[in-house]
């Protein structure tokens, strides 16, 4: 087995350290290449984690649905008609609808986005308040800091009980004020407060100027009744969600007596086009990425190849005297081959670690600020493997180039140079 | 030991070929030192070059220690060179980054003989060339005479059928000179078989055989009363 042959490696680096710094030369183009490859797998990979950790705590795939105005006369029903939701509707959907894996119902008081006063010990906030059911929580995440979010319990009892935004409770409380166990109120009515959220800097559908109470506790400190505001939807994996808000729409249009043509009396928003389009942006950029850093690879490779055809010029006479006392072409080309291998794998492999220690430096100054636009950029594994994998291929490929020239050299005409 | 027959060989120089080898009869016992003989442009190294399987022919036959050599590719014939031929250089070409010692060794290697033998067999060499003291010195530190004699103990590192010597004294002056005849008169005392190409009729007068090559034809073949070089160094 070649691979264990002593004597052969003892060649090749016996060749290669003749003329250390232009070996050195030579792989510094290879070592530049794998540098520049390395950093762009590596931001392209921490621009996507970048825009994973905005959405993180946001189910991908969901989709939020809300009543609007129709926008066309049906069944004798002008247009400009109002639809609003009742709480059966949640149950209906679900009981239809097999795709859809979580629905939380949510009421809102006043009109949506509108800001109520939220009264304690003399303070006011204008905040929104939001009827929800724990399930609310699978879809949007909130950071809790102290506390709990709403369970089912304080469904059940419709307990006054509240989760407040970290925006409320600076405008309710003082800054070293413990706000859990505390009482808030809302149109008169007293809330305790159970839970406290932080911004998390990503997708925040809700404002952090916001009062969570249980949806129970909604209808009857408010006199809701069964309305309904609007509802959040998280279909099953790999189920697409366009459809699935298809069926949802056509559904409550149907119930709603709104005509099937009709776009604007029911409002939806899907969550998932928008992932869909920042992963295949990211994609594409590490896709291209990776053209580039290939590319700048094979130009290195392609200097490795350059600079061992000259030495095969230079090593003439040496081939034609290997090749008289017996080497046989497959030597000659194998040994070629070897040190274009030999070459490249040691740049690449120098490179990948000035790339390493590249990026724990930035690492180490950036990594764990949140303005960093970069998360954890690092390259995988298997994307560093399959780099080196194809670095390797190309250098056999095309130090087969010197090697064939080295054995195209009869070893007469070798023997004549001088 | 070696046979040939009705040996034509031309080359091509653009449109015209140029005629070399014009039908050489010529065969050689096991055991001879023969000189080959001739000016330049005689085809003394064109005979050689095939003799050495570093050419081909194009018209006749060679046959080397019974082995019919014909069709050869360059596998082959890398094979054949390792096995049968030992080659001694004008200008010795010894390979310049490996010590004698290696340089010794490296037929054995392509021969894939193992490490320790190689190194043992290569030392046996030199000292029979009397460098043994020399083993781990690089060509650039050999004066020519030493590095003719390591390019001597190297052709016969492999134990071939025949050396060809080709103008092994041309690089050198005569006092030099005469030590490597002595040492290949030596080693043809022991029953090798040698062939010297050369074009100074002192260093020929030291075989035992000359052939005389002129336009492509053998001109004369004699055997001759050998000169002995010892007498000289």
């Amino acid at each position: 087995m070649w691979l264990f042959d002593r004597d052969l490696w003892r060649e090749v680096f016996n060749t290669l350290s003749k003329n250390l710094f232009r070996t050195f030369l030579t792989m510094l183009g290879v070592i530049f290449a794998m540098i520049i490859l390395m950093l762009l797998l590596v931001s392209a990979n921490g621009m996507s984690n970048g825009f994973n950790k905005i959405f993180a705590g946001t189910a991908s795939n969901s989709l939020f649905v809300w009543g609007q105005s129709t926008s066309e006369p049906y069944k004798g029903f002008e247009r400009g008609r109002r639809i609003n939701f009742r709480l059966e509707d949640a149950s209906i959907l679900k009981e239809q609808i097999p795709e859809i894996e979580v629905l939380a119902p949510r009421i809102e008081l006043g009109s949506h986005r509108a800001v109520v006063n939220v009264y304690r010990k003399g303070r006011t906030s204008g905040s929104s308040v939001y009827g929800d059911y724990p399930e609310i929580d699978d879809i949007t995440k909130k950071k809790l800091v102290e506390g709990r979010f709403l369970n089912q319990l304080d469904i059940e009892d419709s307990k006054k009980v509240c989760v407040i935004g970290e925006e409320t409770f600076k405008l309710l409380f003082d800054k070293n004020e413990k706000a859990i166990g505390q009482e808030i109120r809302i149109n008169g009515v007293f809330f305790q407060v159970v839970g406290m959220y932080k911004p998390n800097n990503n997708i925040n559908i809700d404002g952090e100027n916001a009062v969570f109470i249980p949806f129970s506790t909604f209808q009857k400190a408010f006199g809701s009744g069964d309305r309904m505001g609007w509802m959040a939807i998280s279909v099953e994996a790999n189920t697409p969600v366009p459809m699935v808000e298809k069926e949802i729409k056509k559904l409550l249009k149907n119930k709603y007596d709104v005509s099937p043509a009709d776009e604007r009396a029911i409002g939806s928003f899907d969550m998932s086009e928008i992932f869909n389009n920042i992963s295949a942006f990211t994609t594409v950029l590490k896709g291209f990425s990776f053209f580039i850093g290939i590319f700048t690879l094979l130009a290195g490779v392609i200097a490795i190849s350059n600079i061992l055809l000259i030495t095969v010029k230079e090593r003439t006479k040496e081939i034609g005297v290997r090749r008289a006392l017996g080497a046989t072409p497959k030597v000659v080309k194998r040994q070629i081959v070897i040190e274009a291998i030999v070459l490249t794998a040691f740049a690449g492999l120098i490179g990948f670690a000035i790339s390493v220690g590249i990026l724990s430096l930035l690492d180490a100054q950036w990594g764990s600020g949140d303005d960093f636009p970069f998360k954890n950029p690092m390259v995988s594994i298997v994307q560093f493997g399959f780099s080196f994998i194809l670095m390797v291929g190309l250098s056999v490929l095309i130090g087969l180039i010197p090697a064939n020239r080295a054995v195209k050299i009869r070893p007469i005409e070798a023997l004549r140079e001088e | 030991m070696i046979k040939i027959e009705n040996l034509h060989k031309s080359y091509k120089m653009g449109s015209n070929s140029l005629h070399v080898l014009k039908g050489i009869n010529f065969s050689v016992e096991e055991g001879e030192l023969v000189a080959i003989m001739g000016s330049s442009g005689s085809g003394k190294s064109t005979l050689l070059n095939i003799l050495g399987m570093l050419d081909g022919l194009d018209e006749g036959s060679y046959i080397l220690d019974g082995v019919p050599i014909k069709d050869l590719n360059e596998t082959k014939a890398a094979n054949y060179r390792n096995k049968f031929l030992g080659f001694i250089f004008q200008s010795f070409n010894l390979i310049n980054y490996k010590n004698a010692m290696e340089n010794v060794a490296l037929p054995l290697y392509y021969q894939k003989v193992g490490r320790k033998e190689r190194q043992d067999k290569a030392l046996k060499y030199l000292e029979q060339v009397g460098l043994k003291d020399w083993a781990t010195h690089l060509p650039s530190e050999l004066s020519g005479g030493q590095k003719q004699r390591v390019a001597i103990a190297r052709a016969m590192a492999a134990e071939p059928k025949v050396l060809l010597a080709d103008e092994p004294t041309g690089a050198l002056d005569s006092t030099t000179s005469y030590e490597v005849m002595d040492l290949i008169q030596k080693i043809n005392d022991e029953g090798n078989t040698i062939l010297v190409v050369t074009h100074e009729p002192d260093i020929a007068d030291m075989c035992k055989r000359i052939v005389h090559l002129k336009d492509g034809v053998i001109v004369e073949d004699k055997k001759v009363k050998q000169v002995r070089a010892s007498q000289y160094v």
